[in-house]
């Protein structure tokens, strides 16, 4: 180091020694900046893959290779050498209960290993879950068992096979989801399906291989790289990322969420690091002419402040992030009574770099733009205030603001993941920050132009405050709108995505939902269902039908052809389709147009879901042709819909227009409400008594893991709504808090000049009553615009604006930024005038 | 004598809004080195003005400054400071000390900017000249006006300069303090063999200089020597 850098460090830290008390103030808003980004970012994160573990629970692994067929030997090879922690094979079949003599359809599962590895398999007693393999019995759906009045204990005959029922089985990972074609699960120790005889050459039955691995392993690659291998032996692969996107909308719009939570505490932490860096700058103006005039270079001076600046960037950023990482650390233990689940934290050593780099980045970026100041300001400012001689060139100015935008940008994309989100966002702060301005030199200039000339000296003395020289009217305004911006954005956003959970609990939906009604009953159960006082939800017609043909290529050759990118499941899939002529809550047109109904010996227009669209490779214009029961029905694909999977009605991958269908074989699937579990279990019996071929599923009793989880995100997204909200009135403060020097020599003069204290106060209330107005209105008006805008465009949800930020928010956040700007005057009311002329200097 | 500073049909206007503001308009002088030199001239009369454009902290629109045989109109701004730091120093009437930095501090940096070793010492002696000998440590807000005025000094004089501008240099104190640290200015000019360019009102202040220029309307009224007047 020579001897100039040595100078410049010295005198970087003697300015910073000597200003200890403004530095730390200063310093405060780094470390609440900071801290508000590490720890909402380090939650965020922790959240995230806390709900991950929870979709795992929906499959019960990371993975699994099924296969309608006994593995060939090169499948097996790829199954083994991926070493399977558990298995399973399952088939559908009559079981009769001995006790009553009633026989059922259902899906026997045989199990083995250690599954599931997420989630759990729930029983009643509970106990069954992990004592079957032992003792060797069966858990039987709890319906079914309801249905056929069986308990614990009684027998159950699966083929030759005759097993104990060890529990009822209420949930199991895997068979969690509506489907219209789920048959009620019996699980049994994999052990004894041999014994049942059922699994005979040429019967229909399923290969399960379960696998669980390490966090680090990507599954979209690896699903890449083995699906081709596993489609050539005709198995499949399913991954945990694709079942939990059976989750929905909520489920995916969490973690753009907790993004946007993330970008908004950086945007907060800017917004108290660029107010407070300017006003600290501007007061170091005058000694840097002063340097200048004693010989310093444009170069020195600027380097002083930068080595200050950064120093205090890499302090404030270190202490702030390990004040996140302490923030982290206590939440489970603070929280422990709300958290609906266990939170795993793990502390690393990224979060504190990404503190001292953040810290040191968003300090000087910030600061530059006051920091050129020191460049370009005139050692004959020493002899006189030249506001003008002072100022930057434009382009240069440009250049800092680019610099700012384009980290915010980076930041952005680093945060998203996505450039266009990115970009949205930085447009949509930057509009914010250009309006807030606009609006703060507006209101100025009309303040200017119509003084009210008449009102009290207090009055006019507050009014003059906004646009006298030094005044902090355009800072104090962008900080104060800024933050309310972000705060009512957050909370505004919190409701459009809790909305939807209100909608659906609120809704009289289906509880009960009665599968494989056959044409002839459905008159007749529905008669039943009203007699019983119940109303009848949906009643909805299922037809079903194979693939025969896809863009003029027959299934059964493209199941020959090795280099196909169809899914395997598609060509042997029996699909359950329905036709109505109108779309319902859960589906939304992503491509193409809709036809709601077909004239006789028109084309025949159809709509197939996005995932069924991304299996099949089928897109809108592209022709299919259906068997549906032997008669082959030619189609067009006319629309993809994107299918809300995660909400609790019957949703369908092939979809019909009215005016084709209605003459086709085809059973129903009909559904209902009941109020508890005693008319729950009343009408399956009646049911299951008049109408011995259905299957009943009770969503009540049914542990629904899907809805278990939309909880805790529900639960997450207002947390962090709260968090932040906190976190961002916490930087507020901070940043109204740094203007406390602004006004100190005028209130001192004031004072010597002989005005009483309260007359003082009441300058200062009103100063700050006028900037926390502006500001926290502005603020939420264009939060409102900008919500309204994510809800459209990022979450796609209706938007019904909340009246709190008005309501609270607006008045709450002014009467705070009064109450700082009375407190920052409090020095002046207590002490003597020249004590504090003195000490400010 | 050789001419330390010399000023050639200088101008200077500022421009605010469509109007131009001319401050000063055809100044020419000279000023030998060792001399004491005042400018006199009521308020507006373009005495700081003139004293910023001396001392190459601002540009004239026409017209050459040359100071130690440097033509100002030739160097940029950091040559300015570099031959700020070398040859000139400064005293300002309302003192102009750093106040994040103390007593010593301030009159080291002069000193520090030049890289001399002996920095703290030399501000240490000169802080003993000026009667602070005990008030190193104290920051700028802990000490008087008369004491800000004496570190000034101090520091004026701590780059050993060739020449000294003072900008109404007792403007902010009272009469007998104001008396001790003209006194004390001249006993270290004496001393140190600095060239003193002095900007004041004072008329008695400006007769203890060997030439006065009096300015008027940002013109020269006259430019006489002491024994004349």
């Amino acid at each position: 180091m020579n001897h100039t850098t040595k100078w410049l460090f010295k005198m970087a830290w003697r300015d910073a020694k000597a200003s200890s008390v403004r530095l730390l103030l200063f310093m405060a808003s780094i470390i609440l900046g900071i801290a508000a980004v590490v720890s909402i970012q380090l939650f965020s994160a922790n959240l995230k893959d806390n709900i991950q573990l929870q979709s795992k629970a929906l499959m019960g692994a990371d993975f699994i290779i099924d296969t309608k067929q006994e593995p060939t030997e090169r499948a097996q090879v790829i199954i083994d050498s991926l070493q399977p922690n558990a298995s399973e094979i399952n088939f559908v079949s009559m079981i009769a209960f001995p006790k009553n003599g009633g026989t059922k359809l259902v899906k026997v599962r045989g199990l083995e290993g250690g599954f599931p590895f997420y989630g759990k398999i729930d029983t009643q007693p509970t106990s069954a879950s992990v004592d079957y393999q032992a003792s060797g019995g069966a858990l039987v759906d709890a319906t079914l068992m309801l249905q056929f009045d069986v308990k614990p204990g009684d027998s159950i005959k699966i083929g030759a096979l005759t097993l104990p029922i060890a529990g009822a089985l209420k949930a199991i990972p895997g068979s969690t989801a509506i489907s219209t074609s789920v048959a009620p699960p019996i699980v049994i120790p994999k052990r004894f399906i041999e014994q049942t005889g059922l699994l005979q050459f040429g019967s229909r039955k399923e290969y399960q291989f379960f696998y669980k691995t390490s966090d680090t392993l990507n599954l979209t690659q690896f699903e890449k790289a083995i699906q081709p291998m596993l489609e050539e032996e005709k198995a499949d692969l399913d991954t945990h990322t694709s079942t939990s996107r059976r989750l929905g909308k909520r489920y995916n719009n969490v973690g753009k969420f907790l993004n946007l939570a993330a970008f908004i505490a950086l945007l907060l932490g800017c917004v108290g690091i660029a107010s407070s860096v300017h006003i600290y700058i501007k007061e170091k103006l005058r000694a840097i002419a002063v340097l200048k005039c004693m010989g310093a270079s444009r170069r020195q001076s600027f380097y002083i402040f930068l080595i200050q600046i950064a120093g205090i960037g890499i302090v404030g950023g270190l202490i702030g992030a390990l004040i996140g990482v302490g923030l982290q650390t206590l939440f489970p233990y603070l929280l422990q009574e709300f958290l609906p689940f266990k939170v795993e934290i793990s502390i690393s050593v990224q979060p504190l770099l990404i503190g001292v780099f953040l810290g040191l980045f968003m300090s000087v970026l910030f600061a530059l733009l006051p920091l050129l100041r020191t460049w370009y300001v005139s050692p004959l400012e020493v002899l006189r205030v030249d506001e003008q001689a002072s100022e930057e060139p434009l382009k240069v100015r440009l250049m800092v603001y680019a610099a700012i935008l384009i980290f915010l940008l980076l930041f952005s994309f680093w945060l998203l993941n996505d450039m266009v989100y990115a970009l949205g966002f930085v447009a949509a702060t930057l509009v914010t920050f250009a309006v807030l301005a606009g609006i703060a030199i507006l209101s100025v200039k009309a303040i200017r132009r119509y003084f009210p000339k008449r009102w009290g000296f207090t009055a006019r003395q507050s009014l003059l405050n906004l646009f006298r020289p030094n005044n902090q009217t355009v800072v104090l305004v962008v900080a104060i709108g800024l933050g309310t911006f972000l705060i009512s954005t957050l909370y505004f956003t919190k409701d459009i995505l809790l909305a939807k959970t209100e909608i659906d609990k609120g809704a009289e939906s289906a509880n009960i939902i009665i599968l494989d009604v056959q044409t002839e009953q459905r008159e007749a159960l529905e008669k039943s269902i009203i007699a019983r006082g119940l109303p009848i939800v949906d009643n909805i017609p299922i037809v079903t039908m194979r693939m025969h043909k896809m863009k003029d290529r027959l299934v059964n050759d493209i199941r020959q052809d090795s280099t196909r990118e169809i899914r395997g499941w598609t060509l042997n899939h029996e699909f359950r389709a329905t036709y109505r002529n109108a779309l319902i809550d859960s589906e939304e047109i992503i491509e193409g147009e809709w036809v709601p109904s077909i004239q006789k010996g028109g084309p025949i227009i159809i709509s197939l879901s996005d995932n069924l669209a991304e299996d099949t490779k089928l897109t809108v214009g592209d022709e299919v042709t259906f068997n549906v029961k032997g008669v082959l029905m030619e189609t067009t694909v006319g629309s993809i819909r994107q299918v809300d999977w995660g909400q609790l009605q019957p949703n369908f991958t092939v979809l019909f227009p009215k005016g084709v269908l209605e003459q086709a074989p085809q059973f129903s699937v009909v559904s209902t409400t009941v109020k508890d579990e005693a008319s729950s279990a009343a009408l399956q019996r009646h049911l299951v008594a008049e109408f011995p071929n259905v299957s009943i599923i009770d969503l009540r009793q049914v542990y629904t893991l899907v809805e278990d989880i939309l909880d805790k995100v529900s639960w997450v997204i207002n947390f962090m709504a709260f968090f932040s909200i906190v976190t961002g009135i916490i930087v507020l403060i901070g940043s109204v808090r740094t203007s406390k020097y602004q006004r100190i020599k005028e209130s001192v003069l004031l004072r010597t000049l002989g005005a009483k204290n309260t007359q003082i106060l009441k300058i200062s209330a009103f100063e700050y009553l006028f900037l926390g107005l502006l500001g926290s209105l502005v603020g939420i008006l264009l939060a409102l615009i900008s919500s309204l805008c994510l809800a459209l465009l990022v979450f796609k949800e209706p938007f019904v604006p909340s009246l709190i930020p008005f309501l609270v928010f607006l008045p709450g956040i002014t009467l705070l930024v009064m109450g700082i700007g009375l407190s920052n005057i409090q020095t002046v009311l207590r002490s003597s005038p020249l004590e504090v002329l003195r000490r400010e200097g | 004598m050789p001419k330390i500073l010399k000023i050639s049909g200088l101008e200077k206007t500022y421009s605010s809004g469509n109007k131009q503001l001319t401050v000063l308009q055809d100044i020419s002088f000279d000023v030998e080195k060792g001399q004491t030199f005042s400018i006199v001239g009521p308020s507006g009369s373009g005495k700081t003005t003139l004293l910023g454009l001396c001392a190459g902290l601002d540009e004239p629109n026409s017209g050459t400054v040359e100071l130690c045989g440097k033509d100002l109109n030739e160097l940029n701004q950091d040559q300015r400071a570099q031959l700020r730091n070398k040859e000139v120093g400064f005293i300002f009437q309302n003192f102009q000390l750093l106040p994040t930095l103390t007593a010593l501090e301030n009159v080291s940096v002069p000193l520090e900017l030049q890289g001399a070793k002996n920095a703290v010492a030399t501000s240490k002696a000169l802080l003993e000249k000026v009667g602070l000998g005990k008030r190193y440590d104290h920051y700028p807000s802990q000490l008087s006006g008369g004491e800000q005025q004496r570190v000034a000094l101090a520091r004026a004089f701590a780059n050993a300069p060739s020449i000294l501008f003072a900008d109404e240099p007792t403007g902010n104190l009272d009469e007998e303090t104001g008396e001790k640290v003209i006194q004390l200015l001249f006993e270290l000019n004496k001393e140190a063999g600095t060239t003193l360019v002095i900007i004041t009102h004072d008329l008695d202040l400006a007769n203890r200089t060997q030439q006065i220029l009096r300015l008027k309307g940002g013109h020269i009224l006259t430019n006489e020597r002491t024994e004349v007047l």
